[in-house]
């Protein structure tokens, strides 16, 4: 009785083999829905939000994280330390955010400078991170070099990936693309913006992040 | 900036040639021929992590007026054969192609085919 009295196998078996606290990277290119995808994480479990977000992409251009952020899934647990990332480009160039958002070209400048920066710190961030939920954008074509290089990275590094294919509100999505595209990974789709199959997303989390791996440094 | 009247140039970087650099000549050495306009096609490309260096090296030597960063493209490492495992060969990056972003631009990319488009009406600078 005793043995049992404080959880289910699963809960005893998580205790012994099983992490219980992990540092967890939210990536993926600009404008996939990171932030709205932190927020909802946040505001599901602690009631507070990470950071504003806008359809200008670079919005965040540092990176914010948030501390012991306990999800459950049943009797078990994950207590996570969440960093929202910015987006990694290949490129930045200011006149887009001129021309297609209208922003000043100072303002452009200086967007597009800070954008640089936290692509680097996005970047420097794999290497203190124990997993990584990688967001992207189910009405994209899945196959981009970011998307590739990020994979790719983390699979050198054998850290544990989550694909959130998120924007699964959108008429022209299509989550099936993505999870033929990268089979070797668990695909959830999702919206950040409503909530849809935020409740699936934190179950795969628990489980997924919970296992030990052993990781390769650099 | 003047525009040289010689085209768009296609570099083929050899596996051999590629071999002789350490990671951080690779890079550097990618970044300054993309600086001046060309296109290179590495016959054995990048791996993941040397990607993800070019991406942060990139970031660094960004001018507002004059290279706002790459356009890479190539599909993901090889995966050896059991038998070759055994023989200790490991994954090993394939054919990669990377230009200037403001000469190239990505229309498709799926697990046959990239199709890549140089943007009209610029050359080698």
């Amino acid at each position: 009785m005793g043995l049992f009295r404080r959880g289910s196998l699963s809960s005893i078996i998580q205790r012994i083999f099983g992490k219980k606290h992990a540092k967890i990277g939210i990536y993926g290119p600009p404008n996939v829905g990171k932030t709205t995808l932190a927020n909802r994480i946040l505001r599901d479990w602690t009631g507070d939000i990470m950071g504003s977000v806008s359809e200008i992409p670079h919005e965040t251009r540092r990176a914010k994280w948030k501390k012991d952020v306990k999800i459950e899934n049943g009797s078990s647990s994950l207590k996570m330390d969440i960093v929202d990332t910015p987006g990694i480009s290949t490129k930045v160039d200011f006149k887009d955010f001129m021309n297609t958002y209208g922003l000043t070209r100072d303002e452009a400048k200086r967007r597009a400078k800070e954008a640089t920066e936290g692509v680097i710190e996005s970047i420097r961030w794999l290497e203190d991170i124990d997993g990584v939920l990688l967001v992207m954008d189910s009405t994209q074509d899945p196959f981009t070099q970011v998307n590739v290089t990020i994979l790719g990275n983390l699979e050198a590094r054998n850290l544990p990936v989550l694909i959130a294919a998120n924007k699964i509100d959108m008429d022209e999505s299509s989550p099936a693309t993505l999870k033929s595209a990268f089979p070797q990974h668990p695909v959830v789709p999702i919206s950040a913006l409503t909530g849809y199959n935020s409740d699936n997303l934190y179950t795969t989390m628990v489980k997924h992040f919970s296992r030990k791996r052993r990781k390769k440094r650099r | 900036m003047t525009k040289k009247d010689e085209g768009i140039s296609f570099n083929l970087i050899s596996r051999n040639k590629l071999e002789e650099f350490s990671s951080d000549d690779k890079l550097k050495f990618i970044i300054k021929e993309v600086k001046k306009g060309k296109i290179l096609v590495l016959e054995s490309g990048l791996t993941p992590l040397e990607q993800t260096a070019l991406i942060e090296y990139t970031m660094k030597e960004i001018e507002h007026d004059t290279f706002i960063g790459v356009e890479m493209e190539g599909y993901g490492e090889d995966s050896p054969s059991f038998i070759q495992k055994l023989f200790g060969l490991s994954k090993r990056p394939r054919i990669t192609l990377i230009g200037p972003a403001d000469l190239l631009k990505t229309v498709r990319k799926d697990s046959n085919m990239i199709q890549i488009r140089i943007v009209p009406g610029r050359g080698a600078r």
